[in-house]
């Protein structure tokens, strides 16, 4: 994602983004992130936490005026309630296969898609 | 050099975390994007309150009645209605624990949040749709050559004054 910010700002258009990966957004150097320490998949909140994603959100938007130079990584104040990092830290491959067909979440999903096609 | 989180956050290096994981397993080490120099830097020309708001999220989210990604470097976008309801939101993704964004897809693609900043005054309007793609692209070329360039077309179209990105 850092690259398609830096692709968009080199556009013209001010970008902010939200990160729960340091290292990784480090490394693509963006002009602005707003770093939120969730396990990977909550990048913009707890699920069913309304107060909190709104406030993660409202967090990167005010980046946009309040970063002074490109590569500002900023912490939110977030708090996760139980312990993930020794999980995350494990060794293992955790992704899925890769397949080459469209995966549904639902059967029907499917046929929703193809019903919308026609 | 990359920027050092602060001291006091105790952060998982997931660069770490992959090199080590693949060499364990005997994969290719997996190439991160690496931008020493800084990045342009565009000012908003008004306040947050007045600025059109776009977002591009990469948690592999689908409408129902669109095509799921498939999971081999997808590179195809989807404008999904700002004001879609959850129920009708997806994900389709190979490389991310989707438990929790099955049950709120706000985790990945906060649009509840962005209708409720809209609403409240703290930001001026919504672009009419959010977009989404599927991150997790290995071909540098195809990055390059087709996922960016169809986000900026995107983007050019639903014209916002700033993006939100939201990465998985």
């Amino acid at each position: 994602m850092g690259l398609i910010a830096r692709h968009l700002e080199g556009l013209g258009i001010p970008t902010t983004s939200l990160s729960s990966a340091w290292s990784i957004t480090a490394s693509a150097n963006p002009p602005r992130a707003a770093f939120v320490n969730h396990p990977l998949g909550h990048t913009a909140g707890r699920p069913d936490d309304p107060d909190g994603q709104r406030a993660i959100v409202r967090a990167a938007l005010r980046l946009l005026h309040r970063a002074t130079a490109p590569g500002t990584i900023d912490p939110v104040e977030v708090d996760w309630p139980t312990p993930w990092r020794e999980k995350a830290r494990a060794l293992s491959d955790k992704r899925t296969e890769r397949f080459d067909t469209p995966q549904y979440q639902h059967p029907a999903d499917e046929m929703a898609a193809t019903a919308s096609r026609t | 050099m990359p920027l050092e989180p602060p001291a006091e956050l105790d952060v998982v290096d997931y660069i770490q975390q992959t090199r080590d994981s693949y060499a364990q397993l005997g994969y290719d080490a997996y190439r991160w994007a690496h931008e020493p120099e800084p990045a342009p830097f565009a000012t908003p020309a008004k306040p947050l309150e007045e600025c059109r708001v776009a977002m591009i999220g990469s948690g592999g989210v689908y409408r129902v009645g669109q095509v799921a990604f498939h999971h081999k470097d997808d590179t195809s976008v989807r404008a999904i209605p700002v004001d879609s309801p959850a129920d009708q939101l997806r994900t389709s993704h190979f490389a991310y624990d989707m438990t929790a964004a099955r049950r709120d897809p706000n985790v990945v693609f906060p649009l509840r949040a962005l209708r409720e900043l809209a609403d409240a005054g703290e930001i001026g309007t919504l672009a009419d749709e959010a977009i989404a793609f599927m991150g997790g692209i290995y071909s540098q070329r195809r990055l390059h050559e087709e996922l960016i360039p169809a986000l900026t077309a995107e983007i050019e179209r639903l014209d916002p004054d700033v993006v939100l990105l939201v990465p998985v």
